[in-house]
């Protein structure tokens, strides 16, 4: 205790220290062995050896450049489906919730109490061949009398879209609802449209809300491989579908782990891009 | 893009023109409960299909009303023992990343030091990298450290990808704290420690409770990162898995009903509490 007293500036570091140690070696040390994992050879008979076999990247690149396009394409339409449901809902609860917003926003996150894998599933059952989508599709004249959409990209893309909803929905709503709308009444006064106030106001103002609420449903979108497994076939199979198989069930490490490191990288880079054009200092509140 | 109308319309025209205007300023409200609709729909299946009584192994199609499912939850062999290895592994990790995430909030907030940008951004990465690399990439460190996996292996992961969340939640309300309180019992001569375990803890305890939930719920639900480093062991999100390939029996609709019900109860709770202490809902 006097030692402490002595020495004040150690204590954030002691109180960093135990959870910090944790996040290194079981984050940061994984992706070491990550890497690590991607330059090596072998098979699970023979042991694996480390011989810098970079042959594992430009082979898992070349074998699976559709799946990685796919994944992207799917959580791209993913993540603006997302976007377009979001805003006008997260406007409507921001502006119009009244005293009842906590209670609307409780919609919002109430997908998140089901379990992931049993709101695919419900998905399955929604989508499935003779449930009332279908019928009303066909009906429609939307879906060929003996078409389906179990199976097929759009399924695919319809349950990414909503299991990673809210992620797009929260930031969305944290910063449309910040709005002054003052603001938006001092446009109008000066004589803009409803729409104009809307271009020139509301939506440049909620602009870190888009920004973080793309990039946390386009990330986890492109990791998916779930959706694509209870929803798809293997014509819709991602990247993450490669990943889990070649990990779990073929046990072929070396391509695997460079797949990962692959993904890891191009999302690296999607944001770098990303954040670049419209702006990193509105990313930081 | 709806921009409706803000004010309701000022002049009566032709009953047309009326309806127009009627549609115009609900255009919005009617597009957000339709929204809020798509949202509810795949749980209102879940919650209907736990009532159904299934033909065959799949249930898909409505066949007929039963509360068998209900009276028997754990009926199904090996989903009782699923359910109780998740509870038991999200009561280890709660509490384990509960306790190094509130001691790293407390530093972040309460003190200026060396590094603290690094700790930053070390806590905010494993919030944005996708649950795959995660599980992979642990899965590779205990493949090249030859650790058995199991329960434990999924215990440390969970703890891994829990300890930001907790971070975020708890840093969030101590952001809000008013230090005065503290400074007050330290000139009543309480020492640092009485002042902690007296004063400072019990005013940040909701925080710290609200990130356990989170904790909590993040990894009873997880499925990524808990298959790559499971082996054998079998939670409930890996069960559903597994049965997904050969039909999912109605009593994992009854488990799932039940985890929502819980959480939305904690959330009607909590909003509750906060109409009661600030009746006009301005939150």
């Amino acid at each position: 205790m006097s030692f402490l007293h002595r020495h004040r500036w150690l204590t954030p570091y002691l109180l960093l220290a135990p959870g910090i140690a944790f996040l290194i070696l079981f984050f940061v040390v994984p992706l070491y062995y990550l890497g690590y994992t991607s330059l090596q050879e072998g098979t699970v008979q023979v042991g694996y050896t480390f011989n810098w076999a970079w042959d594992n990247y430009s082979e898992a690149f070349s074998t699976y450049r559709e799946q990685f396009y796919r994944s992207l394409q799917y959580a791209g339409i993913a993540t603006v489906i997302a976007l377009l449901i979001s805003y006008p809902l997260t406007y409507w609860i921001a502006f119009r919730g009244g005293r009842w917003k906590n209670l609307l926003l409780l919609f919002i996150i109430a997908p998140f109490f089901v379990t992931y894998l049993i709101r695919t599933l419900a998905w399955q059952n929604i989508l499935s061949d003779d449930g009332f989508v279908v019928n009303a599709l066909q009906f429609l004249g939307l879906v060929a009398d003996d078409g389906r959409v179990l199976a097929t990209s759009t399924a695919v893309i319809a349950g990414i879209t909503y299991n990673f909803l809210p992620f797009m929905a929260l930031p969305l709503y944290v910063s449309i609802e910040q709005i002054d709308k003052s603001l938006i009444e001092a446009a109008k006064d000066l004589y803009a449209s409803s729409t104009k106030a809307f271009l020139r106001v509301t939506l440049p103002l909620s602009m870190p809300g888009v920004i973080a609420g793309t990039l946390l449903t386009f990330i986890p979108a492109a990791g998916d491989f779930i959706n694509a497994e209870l929803l798809g076939t293997p014509n819709q199979a991602m990247i993450g579908n490669v990943i889990q198989s070649k990990f779990l069930e073929i046990t072929d490490y070396g391509q695997a782990a460079a797949l990962s490191v692959i993904l890891m990288t191009v999302i690296l880079l999607l944001i770098a891009v990303y954040t670049r054009i419209l702006g990193t200092e509105r990313m930081a509140g | 893009m709806t921009t409706a109308v803000e004010s309701l319309p000022r002049h009566r025209g032709s009953p047309a023109t009326r309806a127009w205007a009627f549609v115009r300023h609900h255009t919005l409200t009617f597009f957000g409960i339709l929204a809020l609709a798509y949202l509810m729909l795949p749980i209102v299946v879940v919650i209907v299909f736990s009532f159904n009584d299934p033909a065959g192994r799949f249930n898909y199609t409505w066949e007929g009303f039963t509360t068998a499912h209900w009276t028997n939850p754990f009926g199904p062999p090996f989903l009782g023992d699923a359910v109780q290895t998740s509870i038991q592994i999200a009561l280890v990790a709660t509490v384990v990343a509960t306790v190094l995430g509130t001691l790293v909030a407390l530093a972040l907030v309460r003190y200026y030091f060396r590094g603290r940008g690094a700790t930053n951004f070390l806590i905010f990465v494993p919030l944005t990298a996708p649950e795959i690399v995660l599980g992979a990439s642990l899965l590779t460190l205990f493949l090249n450290l030859g650790a058995a996996l199991g329960f434990w292996t999924i215990v440390i992961a969970h703890i891994m990808f829990c300890i930001s969340f907790v971070v975020v939640t708890v840093r969030a309300r101590l952001v809000g704290f008013d230090r005065h309180v503290e400074e007050a019992a330290m000139d009543l001569g309480a020492n640092e420690y009485v002042t902690f375990f007296r004063i400072t803890l019990p005013l940040i305890a909701p925080g710290i409770l609200a990130g356990a939930l989170l904790a909590f719920s993040l990894s009873i639900d997880d499925f990524v990162i808990t298959s790559f480093n499971s082996g054998t062991t079998t939670t409930f999100p890996l069960y559903v898995w597994s049965a997904a390939q050969r039909g999912v029996p109605a009593e994992v609709n009854v488990i799932g009903t039940m985890i929502f019900g819980v959480a939305i109860v904690l959330m009607l709770v909590n909003i509750l509490l906060q109409w009661r202490r600030n009746p006009k809902g301005a939150v």
